[in-house]
């Protein structure tokens, strides 16, 4: 059994979320620098251009990014010959996202459902962290780390198809959602899809497609196509940087599978706004 | 699209000129408000009372920013999404308010009170917060410190850029723009 220090996971999870809140990822930044050069109206191509402006000064001077600096959201893979020494995971999790998101000067944006009280004095700093724990093979952790603005969440859904509505169901229901989104969740953005399994676990699945570098390619070539087929279909609609018109609305496509009923053919829909802030860690 | 440099307290005469699609510099004195703080606002002005600032020509900025470093005026402010204060916008254009920032689509009862009341919905890059919160030279929380990044600020802008979105012609970019860039199969 590996025993892994509890200050090394607070410590690394801080880190991750210092590092997020002021660097875009390179593979965003790429994405929209292709997006700008590609995107056919002026508007939206000065847009991308302030966009890819402010993460240069957001790098430049460890400014945020956005103010909207999220709710910390975190898959983890822990192996089962990994024991935490001095303390719970989950809490060391925690714990390191109070301090990133004090260290960097964040914005600590949970609240009370319905008062809306923010809650960062009473249970912590934009706490708790959103953390879907899964148990893997091995003596290490692997944690991916996304901070997810409150914009591009609202516009999400998710619904249960009967099993006729096939591929064609599937690809119609996410251009929908994203065509009634409009400007409003921060284009150009990325989508994820969750296709299968239960209701919680299309969703789930459609949140962790936007951990996936943007350029990457599904190993599953079925899907890999749908994705491009429906990237296709998102760019027709015309919506472009920030709702402005233009051709660029979405960068990329993601999709996750899973096995379902066979009387249920579950779908979620989750988008992630232009500043999409990933990254991940092996300890 | 024209360019325009505008300094705030906006009159009817600047808003009228705008079209939808012109990209305008602002500056001067600006307030920051979203969903908690409109809604005291709007229940003081149907109360009759004085709100914590001058209405008259004001622009609000649909904000709330991260904390300052030491040092800074303000932390990033970028626009926060401005459907939620659609139930708030129209009152506060009828007496006398003159812009809205925000990102995000409106509904019809605030752009037809654009066109009623000479009000300008001015769009600003969402994400953007590092650049836009650099255009902040000042600021301070003027009413309900207690709402934390909600309270209302008074700052000053200097060359803050932004779009028009909705004009006092109840034209509407978002509509415009995705019209020319829609290809229908």
């Amino acid at each position: 059994m590996r025993e892994i220090a509890y200050e090394d996971v607070v410590k690394a999870v801080r880190d991750m979320i210092v590092y997020c809140g002021t660097d875009l990822p390179q593979d965003t930044y790429d994405a929209l620098k292709k997006a700008m050069e590609e995107e056919k109206s002026p508007v939206s191509k000065e847009v991308i251009r302030q966009i890819l402006e402010n993460a240069d000064i957001a790098k430049d001077e460890k400014r945020p990014l956005c103010q909207d600096t999220g709710l910390a959201v975190f898959f983890v893979k822990v192996g089962e010959d990994v024991k935490i020494k001095g303390g719970l995971l989950k809490d060391a999790i925690n714990e390191g996202t109070e301090q990133g998101y004090k260290d960097a000067y964040l914005r600590a944006s949970t609240c009370e459902p319905f008062s809306r009280a923010n809650l960062k004095d009473k249970i912590g700093y934009n706490l708790p962290a959103i953390i879907h724990f899964d148990l893997v093979e091995g003596d290490k952790i692997d944690i991916e780390y996304a901070a997810k603005g409150g914009g591009s969440e609202n516009v999400s859904r998710a619904r249960v198809f009967a099993p006729a509505a096939g591929k064609e169901g599937i690809i119609n229901y996410v251009k929908e959602v994203i065509s009634e989104a409009g400007g409003n969740p921060c284009p150009p953005i990325t989508v994820g899809v969750g296709i299968g399994g239960t209701f919680e676990k299309a969703c789930i699945s459609s949140k962790h497609a936007l951990f996936r570098d943007i350029g990457s390619v599904n190993p599953d070539p079925e899907l890999a196509e749908m994705e491009a087929k429906i990237l296709e279909e998102i760019n027709k609609l015309g919506i472009g940087a920030m709702g402005m018109g233009g051709t660029k609305t979405a960068l990329a496509v993601h999709i996750e599978s899973n096995p379902c009923h066979i009387a249920s053919l579950p779908v979620s829909v989750n988008v992630q706004c232009h500043s999409s802030r990933h990254t991940h860690i092996t300890i | 699209m024209a360019q325009y440099t505008l300094t705030t307290p906006l009159t009817s005469e600047d808003t009228k000129k705008l079209k939808a699609g012109d990209t305008v510099l602002l500056n001067g004195t600006i307030y920051t408000a979203r969903d908690a703080a409109h809604k005291r606002l709007v229940e003081l002005l149907e109360k009759g009372e004085e709100l914590p600032f001058d209405i008259e020509g004001s622009v609000i900025y649909f904000v709330g920013p991260t904390p300052p470093k030491p040092g800074d005026p303000i932390g990033s402010a970028g626009p926060t999404t401005s459907y939620r204060m659609d139930s708030y916008s129209p009152t506060m254009l009828k007496y006398g308010s003159k812009g809205m920032i925000g990102k995000g689509k409106r509904n019809q009862a605030v752009k037809d009170a654009c066109v009623e009341y000479d009000g300008i919905y001015f769009g600003a890059t969402g994400g953007a917060g590092a650049l836009l919160g650099k255009k902040i030279t000042s600021a301070e929380v003027i009413a309900y410190p207690e709402l934390g990044p909600e309270a209302v600020r008074k700052i000053t802008v200097k060359d803050f850029p932004v779009t028009v979105i909705n004009d006092t012609h109840g034209n509407d970019l978002y509509q415009m723009g995705r019209e020319q860039y829609e290809v229908k199969d």
